[in-house]
């Protein structure tokens, strides 16, 4: 029964990859515009941030204006529901009309969906906008977590981790990870990061372990049994000691980034993180945490990334979603994008390739009360490569993760 | 069998006026089992496959069971799995002990009463709100505490206490007794309707029996085979929870369903294999849990017997005590739903609320003026979704009614078995393996395969609680009004229905409720393009912010409480002048 069925599956996908291979060519732009006109854009997008759904609705309202492209925001709780959502297409050997037209991703999910090839292009470098973005100047635009993209996904915001402290509680806060845990150790319970292998939680790691590492130039290269031991050693060496001393004693995680903001307000830690420069502001705008927090980075810096944009390989509106992925790279949207008081992600574009009235719109932005300013928050250190974190989640959650 | 001949002369007198309908109501019981079980068996082929290893669109294409090994090798496994066990029995034991010493103990009394009433709008709040809102209440920083800091506690700030997510997995249990104790309420007193206990218990008392001892002895053998499915139900669903398992329960490492969900959103697409073989081993524990549990029967009958036989009178003092920590136990479950959601009410009006205050700084309405705009259309879609899946399963489960009523096709037990499956397989284990089988068929990402899949868990609970008031009928009803000349479709249209609407509007009602807080089978089938309450508000939960989740939560509660007040207020309207008919 299983052997007809899947046979019929096999059948079916090769019958529907010939329909998939005609799709729209970005090199021909205004070719794109037509068949992008009248299209619905199902954007899969992480939904737990009103920030973030406020700037994607403001997106889809402006490219219907201008393209008559319709963009249909799909919440999701876990990018990975999207990406499971195109596994299961293919293995119906749907592969053409798929339900996802655009999906907000990086890191091991992009390296994932690469590596099957269950995405769409290469486009994002044909595109009319990429023309203001410098991958020279800004490795991560072609680097995520040091996978080329190869044209397979467009940036559309940069982001690094960043500490924030309650002063109210924590006047001078730990820069640097043994300072870190000398501070846990004399406050025990009052400093947490998200279960890895959430992805913050997962950075925290890395971010650790590069601070840690006796040669951190290994952590760039694919892991290797040897190297890996001796780079790692360290860095659980330091989690031993920290965990006893994390809230809850380690016995509980916050499921991921924005939980640490209900428990700072809720005062039960005093020091927390985010993969968002801004979100401690935005938080503090919108009532949501208490304006005696403020932002800072370690000592050493802290890495830093691009999010992408990318469209699989069956994408029903791949015209469409081109279209916003394109206009996600406009100045006019970026620079929205970096204000505050919308959101307050970093910009991926180049200012030395913009016009001046362009550049003017960026230069306007007015910086939130607990957002560093770019000097303040530093150059960003590059990503490992996706394979360290992958072990380094495996070996984390059998020693911390399913340890009681 | 005069009984018999009679259905099969008035089935010929019927023949003439609608021929349709005698060849297509016969067909009713099978389209309904097909309806139900279809989705269910195809799901588990589909997560069997790739158990095994099979799956080409991930490069899976041989059969063996290195899937398995893998899953076994997996550091939290038998940790998991023993939460999982231990959490579903748990929580079950509990939830029966208190409803039938409930029912036991204050039935027939005006405690009674204030118990029934509570039912209906402690059904329609949703699993995951009532969480949300039971974990804001008990943790540190919770408004228990806050009431309690910091002239009673001196805590300034929240202590460092483990108590939602403990390990023991203590809240999660309270959170789903919270939830069960209103089900099996409601399912006892279907139950009780049909033991006729008024005569059994009144003889127990004459004889001296003290009140629960009575009730344990005479009604409760006959009550537990009624509510037995149901029961099972219950261990199924909370041995295999997922939403409020990721609120309450405990993460190092979670229940194994949660760990299952987990592995089938890694970025890693690897440990698809190991979600399907995850999802196949929560499938065979949910079979040994309800294994054990049957053993447990066995031996709690026997125990029972020979308790009956040494003929005790029962101690008044022990069950008074017994009594009130039923009550006890009920009315801070209760309370628990209730104040969480007022919780969850006040949040969706606040701002910054920060600890120990007891209410927020300023309130406002800006998260509803933020909020509502966008609630208008998962709102339409969550009736639209709602009301169509409630009406097709009216609608079979009228027709398999009739169909029993007029050929005398009644199901036997292992059918009423059938009727459970759905909601006795975990929800993990079937719906990946159906999401591709609707895939296959081309039913898929759009609002009609969503009602379909719907219809599948509301379906059991519309056919459970309408089919004993329809039996409980008055057949002489039907005698006098096919003796004045009605034939069976006018009895049924006239005269059945308009008299049995009281049920008719609560099985609605239930059904409605269940197809409000659908979440994986909405996501799952509906592309991620069918936007429900539920798949948004979850979505949106994801962040944790309880003011979002507060103003979702409420709209959820809403719209599966709103048929409930139907299903009381219509009747009372339609039949004002009719008081038999008030109360159903």
């Amino acid at each position: 029964m299983i052997r007809t069925l899947a046979g019929g599956v096999a059948v079916l996908a090769t019958l529907a990859v010939s329909a998939a291979a005609q799709a729209a060519d970005p090199a021909d732009w205004s070719a794109v515009l037509d068949e992008a006109r009248g299209q619905t854009v199902y954007w899969n997008a992480w939904g737990g941030s009103n920030t973030v759904n406020d700037y994607i609705a403001w997106v889809g309202q402006e490219v219907q204006d201008r393209y008559g492209v319709t963009v249909e925001h799909v919440k999701l709780s876990d990018t990975a529901e999207a990406v499971s959502r195109v596994v299961a297409e293919r293995a119906a050997g749907k592969d053409a009309g798929g339900a996802v037209d655009l999906i907000w991703i990086n890191g091991e999910n992009f390296a994932a969906m690469k590596e099957q090839g269950l995405l769409f292009g290469p486009w994002a470098e044909q595109v009319p906008n990429w023309q203001f973005v410098d991958p020279a100047e800004n490795a991560a635009v072609t680097a995520d977590f040091t996978i080329p993209t190869d044209g397979l996904e467009a940036p559309w915001g940069m982001a690094q981790i960043v500490f924030y402290h309650d002063t109210a509680r924590v006047a001078e806060p730990p820069r640097s990870m043994p300072a870190l845990l000398e501070w846990a150790s004399a406050n025990p319970g009052r400093f947490a990061f998200p279960q890895p292998p959430d992805f913050v939680g997962s950075t925290f790691l890395k971010q650790a372990l590069l601070e840690l590492a006796p040669d951190p130039a290994v952590l760039g290269r694919p892991v290797d049994e040897a190297a890996y031991a001796a780079a790692t050693a360290p860095l659980w060496t330091f989690l031993d000691a920290l965990t006893p001393n994390l809230w809850r004693g380690g016995q509980a995680y916050p499921q991921n980034g924005p939980r640490l903001l209900q428990l700072m307000a809720d005062g039960e830690i005093d020091i927390a993180l985010s993969f968002d420069p801004n979100e401690a502001s935005n938080a503090i705008a919108n009532g949501e945490l208490q304006d005696s927090v403020r932002t800072y980075v370690l000592d050493g810096g802290t890495i830093g990334n691009a999010s992408f944009v990318a469209i699989p390989y069956n994408a029903n509106a791949a015209a469409g979603a081109m279209v916003v992925a394109d206009f996600l790279m406009s100045p006019e949207a970026q620079a929205r994008k970096q204000d505050p008081a919308v959101w307050g992600s970093g910009t991926i574009l180049s200012m030395a390739r913009l016009s001046a009235e362009d550049r003017a719109l960026f230069d306007g932005i007015e910086l939130g009360v607990a957002t560093l300013s770019p000097a303040e928050l530093g150059a960003s250190l590059p990503e490992p490569h996706p394979s360290w974190m992958v072990r380094l989640e495996q070996d984390w959650i059998a020693r911390f993760g399913v340890s009681e | 069998m005069g009984l018999g001949g009679m259905r099969e002369a008035s089935l010929q007198r019927t023949g003439p006026l609608a021929p349709w309908r005698i060849r297509l109501l016969p067909w009713a019981p099978a389209l309904t089992m097909a309806a139900m079980l279809g989705p269910v068996l195809a799901g588990l082929l589909g997560t069997l496959a790739p158990a095994l290893g099979y799956m080409p669109a991930l490069g899976g294409t041989g059969v063996g069971t290195a899937v398995f090994a893998d899953l076994l090798a997996w550091p939290g496994l038998a940790r998991a799995a023993t939460l999982s066990a231990v959490v579903g029995l748990g929580a079950t034991a509990l939830s029966l002990a208190i409803v039938v010493l409930i029912v036991a103990g204050w039935s027939g009394t005006r405690t009674f009463a204030a118990v029934e009433r509570a039912l209906s709008p402690l059904l329609s709040v949703p699993h995951a709100a009532a969480a949300f809102g039971l974990a804001f209440l008990i943790a540190p920083s919770g408004w228990i505490a806050r009431a309690l800091s910091p002239w009673a506690t001196g805590w300034e700030q929240p202590p460092d206490l483990l108590i939602v997510q403990d390990p023991a997995g203590l809240s999660l249990i309270l959170g789903l007794v919270s939830k069960e104790v209103p089900f099996l309420m409601l399912m006892t007193l279907a139950a009780m309707t049909q033991a006729r206990p008024a005569q059994s218990l009144t003889t127990a008392r004459a004889l001296g029996y003290a009140r629960v001892n009575g009730w344990f002895k005479t009604v409760f053998p006959a009550v537990y085979r009624q509510i037995r499915l149901p029961v099972y139900a219950v261990l199924a669903y909370s041995m295999s929870v997922v939403d409020v398992a990721i609120i309450l329960g405990p993460n190092t490492p979670p229940p194994l369903s949660v760990q299952v969900v987990k592995w089938m959103n890694d970025p890693d697409l690897a440990l698809r294999f190991r979600a399907a073989a995850g999802a196949l081993l929560q499938l065979g524990l949910v079979a040994a849990g309800l294994g054990l549990w049957r053993t447990l029967e066995v031996a709690a009958a026997f125990a029972g017997c020979r308790w009956t036989l040494r003929g005790g009178r029962g101690n008044r003092v022990a069950e008074a005590g017994l009594r009130l920590a039923a009550l006890a136990l009920a009315g801070v479950s209760a309370l628990a739903v209730f104040a969480g959601l007022a919780g969850l009410l006040v949040w969706s009006f606040a701002g910054l609320w920060q600890f120990p205050d007891l209410l927020p700084q300023d309130l406002s309405l800006r998260n509803w003026d933020r909020h509502g705009p966008r609630l208008a259309a998962p709102v339409a879609e969550t009736l639209l979704i709602g009301g169509l899946s409630t009406a097709i399963a009216l609608l079979l489960t009228i027709s398999c009614l009739e169909a029993e009523h007029r050929h005398g096709l009644r199901p036997g037990s292992r059918s009423l078995w059938l009727l459970y499956l759905p909601l006795i397989v975990p929800q993990v284990a079937f719906l990946a393996g159906f999401q591709t089988f609707a895939l296959l068929s081309g039913l898929d990402g759009g609002r009609v395969p969503v009602v379909l899949a719907h219809v599948v868990f509301v379906l059991p609970y519309v056919f459970l609680s309408l089919s004993e008031p329809w039996r409980a009928w008055d057949v002489r009803q039907d005698t006098v009004a096919r003796a004045l000349g009605a034939g069976p479709d006018r009895v049924l249209w006239t005269v059945r229905l308009p008299m049995l609407l009281r049920p008719l509007l609560t099985a609605a009602a239930v059904g409605f409720a269940v197809s409000v807080g659908q979440y994986l089978p909405t996501l799952l089938v509906g592309a991620g393009r069918v936007r429900t309450l539920t798949t948004e508000a979850v979505a949106l939960a994801s962040g944790g912010d309880r003011r979002v989740i507060g103003v979702y939560a409420l709209m959820q509660a809403l719209a599966a409480l709103a048929p409930y007040l139907l299903a009381i207020f219509l009747p009372r309207l339609l039949w004002r002048n009719r008081t038999g008919l008030r109360d159903g």
